[in-house]
Order: structure tokens, then sequence, then C-alpha cells
């Protein structure tokens, strides 16, 4: 009885997610499905160090790293990007992208020199 | 934020009716007024934090000071003269003979690097200038950046005031003068202003909640790790600062964006250091920066949920589902990575300042180095004088306006003054967050006294939209009788603060002058008829050791002297500063207390062909071999057992003279110090033999050497020199 409660439970969870996920607006489901990207990028390559091991770690390291910084980044862009945030209000978006591209760019030239 | 009336009154204080004239015939606005005090008063600042440093350059010469700092000079050496990538990949055969050390994988390249680019930069703007003069002067030119930075801190945890009064106390705090005097070319020089601009930009990030600042705070985090293995403090305090404000619940938006992209642009950064390596993600110091990552990760994650939810019951049963799995990965993640030693724990060094008894019992080293021992009062007040009593007062006004900055000096400063306290080169990482707090108690108190000299009696009080301070005034503004005593109140307090801070002022230039300018190198004392004698026996020491000597000599001491034989003699040493592998001195520790036969088949087997001693007994001279011996027999018997300690000693007592330990009479460090000693009167009135540095005559007069031969001793016996004959031909 337990049980049946606790999957009702789930299920109006996940359905009240649902419908609360769907009324955001388009640019930042754009960022969040970036964001599912590079967090399954990361898990792929997680999984492949399992499985091959994890001889030149710096590569291990850069590929991962790089994977999670993407995507905090671009929380950090959707957050402030969000028009709901009360805090970001006086921030123009074109702001937060120019700062989201340079970090990013920051980010990428030193996981290649850190790929080895 | 705060208005322009209250910036303006310290500086209005400053502005006699000379200077008011003065400024109002420029026909300037009180805007730009204020604007010019401020920048005269940093220019001034920031001269005097240079010249402060300068007392051993002008009273001995331009020289690199201590130990340590040699090194950094002979590598910034290299680093000048074949390039950069050749110093990055350079295997050094010159020092712990026969090892060799990989020099490019095992140093913090940031001060050198900096004192390189300074060299490059004024070569390119052709100032023919050597590279020693730039090493020299690499700390005190520091030092005032610290300063601006210290401006711009205070600036932003309080207001431009409290930063003007924070850039003039850090100016000449002896805490940091003792580290960064001219001629101290170590890292620590470098490594206080990338400390400070860390912080400052993070608490900057923080405050704004902007990218571009979260990323100049992950360069100068990269920056600090290139400059001192401190950098540990960082990584921690920030982490901890987090869970402070998630704890108390300040947390916002803006504490995830700074602290997320620094840390994660900061990690990848900082592992391009080869000597730190993937220690981000494999060491136990460094694991508090990750867990607080990854519990940002899930709290924000919740966070979010239950603002798209709007409903309490349905987030709580998300809550208990993904909370529990999340802790207890987390939990299983750390257990299986500590038990299984991937994730090494805490290394000796810094486990020591969690448990101050760790190094006396486990690791002898550690404990001999004077700076590690823990801080005396009298060292406190030595360095931070009235600091330490504005130190609280400073806690207590942070504590009333508290806000994500003033958390963050609040902690930074209890932390700091937690470790100060265990060891005593650590007064020197505590001290940018003392000047800060005080500063802040300073201005505050100043700004207070001044809003009430300057109240004028109003009839009728003012309402309590004037200002904080105003109305402390305006409070007790009715009764007139009350003002005039108020007003001499606030002036006589104004004038005891400003004589606090002129003794201040006084106490640090005559500390800087007389305790911190010394280069230890040269040593100075007082003659018969009061007039200075220089001592100079070091560099005799060393320059006839690099005109004598075959290139190729081997010249065996004790680690202390390693770099700097290396440095200026340019000869191979068997061990040095670096003191990385313990054994290679314990085998060193062990020649000097054995007997000269044994000590004679060691050196053999090092290919050693110079023994160098330094010895005090003529000049009076206290840190010399024979007083750091028992050192070398605690570490010599740490790793062979055959060394014991107590051999050495007569009923506990460490003594040299006729009653000493027949071991101790006849150990090889005792003959090479005392040999032909006993001829020398050394002062008028006591027998010849007697040592000036214990106070005693010294046991054993009648010293043979066998296997060694006296090669140089300098002219105040201060080093000498042996050279190790060959074996004898056999028969």
């Amino acid at each position: 009885m337990g049980r049946s409660a606790t999957t009702k439970d789930a299920q109006a969870l996940f359905h009240s997610l649902r419908t609360a996920y769907a009324a955001t607006p388009n640019n930042l489901k754009i960022i969040d499905l970036y964001i599912v990207f590079a967090v399954v990028t990361a898990v792929i390559q997680v999984v492949y160090m399992a499985i091959v091991g994890s001889f030149p770690f710096n590569s291990f390291l850069s590929g991962v790293l790089s994977c999670v910084g993407t995507a905090v980044l671009a929380v950090s862009l959707r957050i402030q990007v969000n028009k709901e945030n009360k805090e970001f209000k006086d921030l123009p978006p074109e702001r937060a992208f120019a700062d989201f591209v340079l970090c990013n760019l920051v980010l990428h030239l030193v996981i290649m020199n850190f790929l080895g | 934020m705060v208005s322009t009336k209250m910036d303006k009154s310290p500086a209005d204080l400053l502005a006699s009716p000379g200077l008011a004239s003065l400024l109002k015939s420029l026909k300037l606005k009180t805007k730009q007024q204020e604007l010019l005090i401020r920048v005269s008063i940093l220019c001034l600042v920031y001269v005097l934090a240079f010249i402060t440093r300068l007392f051993s350059v002008l009273r001995y010469e331009s020289m690199i000071h201590e130990f340590d700092p040699y090194f950094n000079y002979r590598v910034t050496q290299y680093l000048t003269q074949k390039g950069f990538y050749e110093f990055w990949n350079w295997f050094d055969s010159e020092s712990w003979y026969p090892l060799g050390r990989i020099i490019g994988g095992t140093l913090y390249p940031g001060l050198m690097v900096t004192a390189a680019l300074i060299y490059w930069i004024l070569r390119f703007l052709r100032f023919a200038v050597h590279i020693r003069e730039v090493c020299v002067l690499t700390a005190p030119f520091f030092a005032s950046n610290t300063t601006l930075v210290a401006y711009f801190f205070g600036k932003e945890l309080w207001d431009s005031g409290a930063g003007l009064v924070a850039a003039a106390l850090i100016a000449i705090c002896p805490g940091y003068i003792s580290r960064s005097v001219a001629g101290s070319y170590d890292n620590e020089g470098v490594a206080i202003f990338a400390l400070l601009l860390t912080f400052y930009l993070f608490v900057k990030a923080v405050n704004t909640g902007s990218l571009a600042w979260a990323l100049a705070s992950a360069f100068g985090y990269f920056y600090m790790v290139s400059a001192w293995g401190g950098y540990v403090f960082i990584i921690n305090l920030i982490p901890l600062y987090v869970l402070v404000l998630l704890i108390t619940g300040r947390y916002s938006m803006r504490l995830y964006v700074a602290y997320n992209s620094m840390y994660v642009l900061g990690m990848l950064l900082a592992m391009q250091i080869r000597f730190v390596g993937f220690q981000h993600v494999q060491s136990g110091e460094h694991m508090a920066a990750m867990g607080v990552f990854f519990l940002m990760q899930v709290f924000y994650f919740l966070d979010w949920v239950k603002y798209l939810l709007n409903d309490p019951k349905k987030f709580h049963t998300f809550l208990r589902i993904t909370v529990t799995s999340a802790v207890g990965l987390g939990v299983i993640a750390l257990g299986v990575g500590t038990a299984s030693g991937y994730i090494s724990p805490w290394t000796g060094r810094f486990y020591s300042l969690l448990d101050p008894t760790y190094a006396k019992d486990h690791i002898p080293i550690i404990a001999s180095v004077s700076e590690h021992q823990p801080t005396a009062w009298s060292s406190f007040m030595f360095d931070f004088h009235i600091l330490l009593l504005l130190f609280p007062a400073g806690l207590y006004f942070c504590f009333k306006r508290l806000s994500d900055a003033t958390i963050f000096i609040v902690m930074y400063g209890l932390t700091s003054m937690y470790f100060a306290g265990v060891m005593v080169r650590l007064i020197l990482v505590a001290t940018p967050a003392v000047c800060l707090i005080s500063a802040i108690a300073v201005s505050a108190t100043i700004k207070n006294l001044t809003q009430l000299v300057r109240a004028k009696g109003k009839p009728n009080p003012v309402g309590p939209g004037k200002g904080t301070s105003g109305t402390k005034a305006s409070s007790k503004g009715s009764p007139d009788q009350s003002m005039p005593f108020q007003r001499n109140g606030a002036i006589a307090l104004l004038l005891g603060v400003f004589y606090l801070l002129t003794r201040y002022a006084v106490h640090c230039t005559w500390v800087t002058s007389e305790a911190y300018s010394s280069p230890s190198i040269v040593l100075a004392a007082r003659g018969a008829h009061g007039n200075r004698v220089i001592f100079d026996d070091y560099r005799e020491a060393y320059f006839w050791l690099r005109q004598n000597t075959p290139p190729d000599a081997k010249v065996m001491s004790w680690w202390d002297y390693g770099y700097q034989i290396t440095a200026m003699g340019n000869r191979t040493v068997i061990v040095d500063n670096n003191t990385w592998n313990n054994t290679h001195i314990a085998t060193v520790g062990r020649a000097m207390s054995s007997y000269e036969d044994e000590a004679y088949e060691i050196m053999r087997s090092l290919d050693v062909d110079y023994v160098l001693v330094v010895f005090g007994g003529v000049t009076g001279y206290s840190s010399d071999d024979i007083n750091k011996f028992l050192w070398m027999v605690r570490i010599g018997g740490g790793v062979f057992p055959v060394i014991k300690e107590p051999d050495y000693l007569v009923n506990g007592e460490y003594r040299v003279d006729k009653g000493a330990a027949p071991k101790m009479l006849n150990c090889l460090m005792y003959k090479l110090s005392y040999y032909r000693f006993g001829e020398l009167t050394t002062e008028y009135g006591k027998p010849p033999g007697y040592d000036r540095a214990r106070g005693v005559e010294i046991g054993n007069k009648d010293i043979k050497l066998e296997h060694l031969e006296e090669a140089f001793t300098t002219s105040n016996w201060i080093i000498r020199i042996y050279k190790v004959k060959p074996p004898n031909n056999r028969w």
C-alpha cells in the first residue's frame, strides 16, 4: 500500500514538473538542452574511462572538466539571462552572453594546453 | 552607495584652511577635491611601502638575503639566460649529488617568471639593469601593489575611507615587511599580493554576480598557485565561506555564478603547474572545494525544482527521494576514495597546522625549522602593535553591518589568526586580514567622531532618515549644554586616535630598521669602541670555493647552506634547503655525528671532496653548526638507529666543555669546528679555546685529523672548509 502511494506520488510529481517546465521560455530551454548534452558527454567519458583505464590522466581530466566547465558556465548564463531573477534585472543579456563566450574561450584554451 | 557627504569627512579633517583655499583657488568641485586627496594619499602610500623596505640596501648593498632566495635567484638567472623552455624542463645535477633534482617540475614558477618578465620589459625599454637588481627590488614593488589592492578591497568591504586606512596600515605593517624587504627574494613577496588580489576579485564577483569578475578571480588564483604552496589556504577558505553562506541562508544566484566559475576555471588553470599536478582531484587538502562544488549543484538544483513545483507537499516527496540518494552516493564515493588510498590524506606540512604536536613526534625536519614553531604573544605584539587591539573592534563593526563581503573578511581574519598562532611564519598570511579589519575599526571610529565634531547644535533633533551616524549626534542634539562637552570629548578622542596611529608608524619603522633588515649573510656587530664591524665571511668562503676548487668538486655541508653554495660558489652540493629527500639528509647527519673513520667511509661513498662547517666560537655567532648539531643527530638517528641522541648528552644536557660526552668530543662535527681552536685566545682574560658562542672552554683541544685537511678558514673563523684526502696507497 505504501508502494503504490509512492508511485502515485512520483507520477504526480513528474506530471507537475513537466507542466511547470513547459512554461519556461524557449531561449532557456535551448540552454537547458545544451547543459544536458554536456553532462551526458561527461558521463560517456567517465564510463569509457572505467572500461579502458585512466592512463593519460590529464587527457581524461581535461575531457571531463571541459564538459563540466561548459555545463557550469551555461547554467551561469541561464541564471543571468532568466527574466525572473531579480538580482540580474539590470544586466543586459548581451553582456551576459559576452562574458559566457569569454569564459568558454579561456576554458577551451586551457583544455587544449592540458590535453597533452 | 554612501553619500558624498559621508565620504568627505576624513578628507575634510585633513583639509586645513590653507589647503581648502588652495583647492578652492583651483576651482575644483567638492567631488574633484576628494578625488585629488584620495589619489595623492594613495600615491604617497605607494611610495612609502617601497622605501620603507630599503633599509638593508642603504646600509649594506643591493644583495640577496638569507638562504631560499639564493635558489630563486639562481633559477631566475637560468631562466633569463636560457629561456622559458629550458627552464621548464630543467634537470639540475649540481644539487643532491648523486641524485640530482628535477627543478622544472618541483618549484613554483610564479616568482621567477614575474621577475624575468619585469627584467625583459625593462630591457625592452632599453634600461640596462642587472637581473640581481630586479630580483632584489621585486618584493618591495609587489608590496606597493598590495597596498593598492588593499585600498580597493577596503572600498569593497566598507567605503573608500576604510580603503585608504587599510592601504596605509598594510604599507608599513611589520608582519608583512618581515618577508618582503628588498633582497628577500622569496615566494611570499609575490604570494601575498596574489592572495589579496584573489580574495578581492572573488568578493567582487560575489557582490556583482558577474562572470567576468569570476574569471578574473580564477586568474588571480592561478597566479597564487604558481607563486606559493600556501594556495591551499585559499582553496579551503573559499569553500568554507560558501558553506557558511549556504548555512546562514544568505545564498543567492550571484554566489552560484561566482563560486562555480572560479572553481572550475581556477582548478583547470592550477593543474597546468607541474608541481601541483593532479592534486586538485586527488589530494585530501583539496577535497573540501570539490565537496562544496557538488553540494552547490545539489542545493541549487533543489532550489530550482522547488521554485518550479510551487507546491510544498510534492517538493517534500522529491526531496526525500533525491537527497537520500545523492548524500548516500557522495559518502560512498568519499569513503571508497579515502580507504583505497586514491585520495591521499593531508600531507605532513599542512597536517601539522591542524595538529601542532604531530611534527615534533613524527617529522623532525619540519619541527626543526625555526619558522614553524608556535607563536609567542611577544611576536604578535611585535608584528602587529595596535592592530592587535583594533582587530576585535573591527570585528564588532563587521558584525554590526553584516553583508557577504564582511562575512568573508571576518572568516579570513579568524582562520588566519588561528593559523598564525600555530606557526610563526603564518603571521604573514594573517597580516592583510588584520590590517583590513583594523582599518574598518579606525575608519568607522574616526567617521563617528568627526560627525560629532562637525555637528552644529540644532534646536530640533533631525529626523532619523538623515544618516546612520547623523542620528547619533542629533539624538543628543536637543539639550544644548551637553553639546560642548560632547564636542570636546570627541576632539580629545580624535587626538587619542591620531596619537595611537603615530606611535604605530614609529614602532613599525623601528622594527623594520632593527629586526627585519638584516641580510643574514652579512653580519654586523659593534666593536670595542662602538664602531660597526661587518663580518662578510659567508661570501668570502663561497668565493674561495668558486675560485680555488676544481669545477666538479662536491661539497658536503648541512642542508641550510646548500642553496648559497650552489648559487655563489657554483659547486655541486650533497643536500640543500629543498629537503625533499630525508634519507639523504640523514646520511649527511650521520656522517657529521660519527667518528672520523666512519664518516670518511660515508664521504667516500658520496664522492665528497670538501666539507663546509659554520662555526661561531670566535665571533659569538649563535646560529652555527654546533648549535644545530642536535638536529643533525635527531634527523640522522631517525633513519639510522646506530646514531643515538643520548650518546651526545650528559645527564640530558648538551655540553662541549671537559664534561661533555666522549662521543661528542670526538665526532666529526666537533673536530671540524674546533680544529686548531685550542690555540686561539678569543677573549681577554679567558683561557685559549674559549668558545664565545657557548660561553665555555672547549673540552678537546688537541684535535688531529686523519682523513681531512684544513683547506680554508675565513678571517673571523665563521666558515671552515676542509678537503677530503684520497685514501692512502696500499702496501
